[in-house]
């Protein structure tokens, strides 16, 4: 196992590189100067150039992209352009917000999804997955900010079970955790859609195998056999499509922090652009990124847990 | 080898017409997404009223005779609205989408017909492209490059071009180690001959039915962002925009944010619609039963 983690993350190593890269150039290839974007018109020449030492404009492409990578891959983002606080401080601040929004979408997702995409698939045909079916195509439905809004409307507006401008304070638990219900469920249940599509569909893949079969007629109680047999098999698809999944979570969490009006790293990358804060925006791309990278690395290894096979190729 | 090569080529799309119809959900979802892109298409004969025309008095206004979804912040009418949102709308996610299909299917056949170095560095590009988030890579973009319609179309474009490079490669490395690829290239038929004759067919299923599901990202970025403040620059309609502006007054008058959202959603729905229903007709797993 160790063997194939290392070979892993080195794989993952080139990739991460390039991406730096890619987000190194993508901030530069804005038209204009960024100090006079930052400045305005009205700034005066000395402050341009004092801005543009202080960014490092006024060095060679090829050594601000020598400095950029040193720095980055000594952990260092650098410090905000308009709050002049250092990004990792600035990350640190909403980062706890995120996670934890993350981490009950994620906790919602998988427990209601997975569940449901196995009944489905058992009653193939049956009401019940007519019914699973429609609901998901549904939540794949929903842009993030539209459900965000309806249940926003619904649950805080008309029947004012939740406040309508979460104001939580951060040392008390309760407060922030009825700020933090109505963002999750909205995640979650979006989530719940893509799970149980790729657990039903897994599933029935499964249990058309001849060594379900076999379980069955030797006499496994069907129980078993779904639970135990089946569905270790079927996980491995469903492990991949969360791991995919990230990147449509990051996308979705944007959008449920601006309308919930949310602390997080969402807020903060669209607080970036509009002030034109380009290295937090910098630094949160390199984030988000090696969020997705560890991601993706996380997905081949739980591969390598759930199905012993993947390892040893 | 011609014969069989065209008998192959049409049956792939004359397959998939008849799924298309044999289907239901594929044929209701076409159906929908066909009707919504008609009032799109027909916007400037079917809307009631102009679409930027502003009248403070039916400001905020709920649904009347005259304007059958009452009226914006701005006094304008709704519907007008939505009817010409949807042709901003429609127009970049399937422009978008599009260009990811000739691109990336190109691309994906390529690399997967070569192999070797040129697979290698092209699909660890498509990694390094899929490394970045939908929405993350389009608010870059839009918002570096500028809020315009070409922009929108970029950024969707760039994060779509890796899904359908993939989506083309896996069956194109099967394929080409097929019988009926070694015989064409015994008979002498150029490289580009066979990729376009006898390995496109075999891959448009798939990428079908990636484009109607990726139709449905495409339009859910292009609202994302216009929901942001990064679309097309208002007083343009878009729907992602109308629903901003509805969000402003959500408390004044809810309806404002809910008709664009149902827009979309029925569009939404209407392609997943077909994207599924052409993944069961598509997939030959499910096709024998």
């Amino acid at each position: 196992m160790l063997t194939y983690v290392v070979k892993r993350l080195l794989v993952a190593v080139p990739t991460l590189l390039a991406v730096l890269t890619v987000v190194f150039f993508f901030v530069r290839i804005a038209p204009g100067d960024p100090a006079f974007i930052i400045l305005g018109d009205q700034a005066s020449p000395q402050a341009l150039a004092a801005l543009r030492h202080e960014l490092g404009l006024d060095q060679p492409m090829i050594a601000q992209y020598a400095d950029f990578m040193t720095m980055v891959l000594s952990g260092d983002l650098g410090s905000s352009l308009v709050t002049h606080q250092s990004v990792w401080g600035e990350v640190a601040k909403v980062l706890p917000y995120t996670i934890e929004l993350t981490i009950a979408a994620l906790a919602i997702g998988t427990v209601l999804g997975l569940p449901l995409g196995v009944v489905a698939a058992r009653r193939r045909n049956e009401t019940i997955d007519y019914v699973a079916r429609f609901l998901s195509l549904l939540g794949l439905s929903f842009p993030a900010f539209v459900s965000a809004i309806l249940l926003l409307l619904a649950f805080a507006i008309e029947l004012r079970w939740f406040p309508v401008i979460s104001e939580a304070r951060a040392n008390d638990p309760m407060s922030r955790l009825s700020a933090l219900v109505l963002p999750a469920l909205n995640l979650g249940l979006i989530m719940v859609a893509y799970v149980m599509r790729v657990a039903r569909s897994s599933m029935l893949g499964v249990l058309g195998e001849d060594y379900i079969r076999t379980a069955r007629s030797k006499g496994v109680p069907a129980r078993m056999v779904i639970w135990r047999h089946a569905l270790r098999n079927a996980l491995i698809p469903v492990v991949t499509v969360v791991g995919l999944y990230l990147g449509v979570l990051i996308g979705n969490s944007v959008l449920t922090e601006i309308v919930f009006n949310r602390p997080g790293l969402g807020k903060l990358i669209v607080n970036s652009l509009n002030q034109r804060d380009y290295t937090t925006l910098e630094g949160l791309m390199v984030i988000y990124a090696f969020f997705i990278v560890i991601a993706n690395l996380l997905t081949d290894l739980a591969y390598g847990l759930v199905d012993p096979r993947v390892k040893r190729q | 080898m011609t014969m069989l090569a065209a008998t192959r080529e049409t049956g792939a799309l004359a397959r998939l017409g008849r799924s298309l119809l044999r289907n239901k959900m594929a044929s209701f979802g076409g159906g929908i997404v066909l009707l919504m892109a008609l009032g799109a298409v027909f916007a400037p004969w079917l809307s009631p009223h102009d679409p930027l025309e502003q009248d403070v008095l039916l400001r905020l206004a709920g649904p009347s005779a005259d304007y059958p979804l009452g009226n914006d912040s701005f006094g304008r009418d709704i519907l007008s609205r939505i009817l010409w949102g949807g042709r901003v709308s429609l127009y970049v996610s399937t422009v978008s989408v599009l260009i990811a299909i000739v691109l990336g299917g190109a691309l994906g056949i390529l690399s997967g017909y070569i192999g070797g170095l040129f697979d290698r560095i092209t699909m660890a590009a498509m990694d390094v492209l899929l490394s970045f988030p939908t929405l993350v890579m389009g608010l870059l973009v839009v918002a570096m490059l500028g809020p315009t319609v070409g922009n929108l179309i970029l950024a969707i474009t760039l994060t779509a071009i890796a899904p359908f490079a993939r989506i083309a490669r896996a069956p194109t490395l099967t394929i080409k180690e097929r019988d009926f690829i070694e015989a064409g290239r015994a008979l002498g038929f150029s490289n580009l001959r066979i990729m376009v004759v006898h390995i496109l067919p075999n891959v448009v299923d798939e990428i079908l039915v990636m484009a109607s599901l990726w139709l449905a990202t495409a339009i859910r970025t292009e609202a994302s962002l216009s929901f942001i403040g990064l679309g097309v620059r208002p007083p343009t309609a878009t729907w992602g925009g109308m629903i901003r502006e509805g969000f402003e007054n959500i408390l004044d008058q809810p309806l404002l944010a809910v008709f664009p959202s149902i827009a979309i959603l029925i569009v939404m729905f209407g392609l997943n619609m077909l994207g599924d229903g052409l993944r069961d007709t598509s997939d030959p797993k499910l096709r024998h039963e």
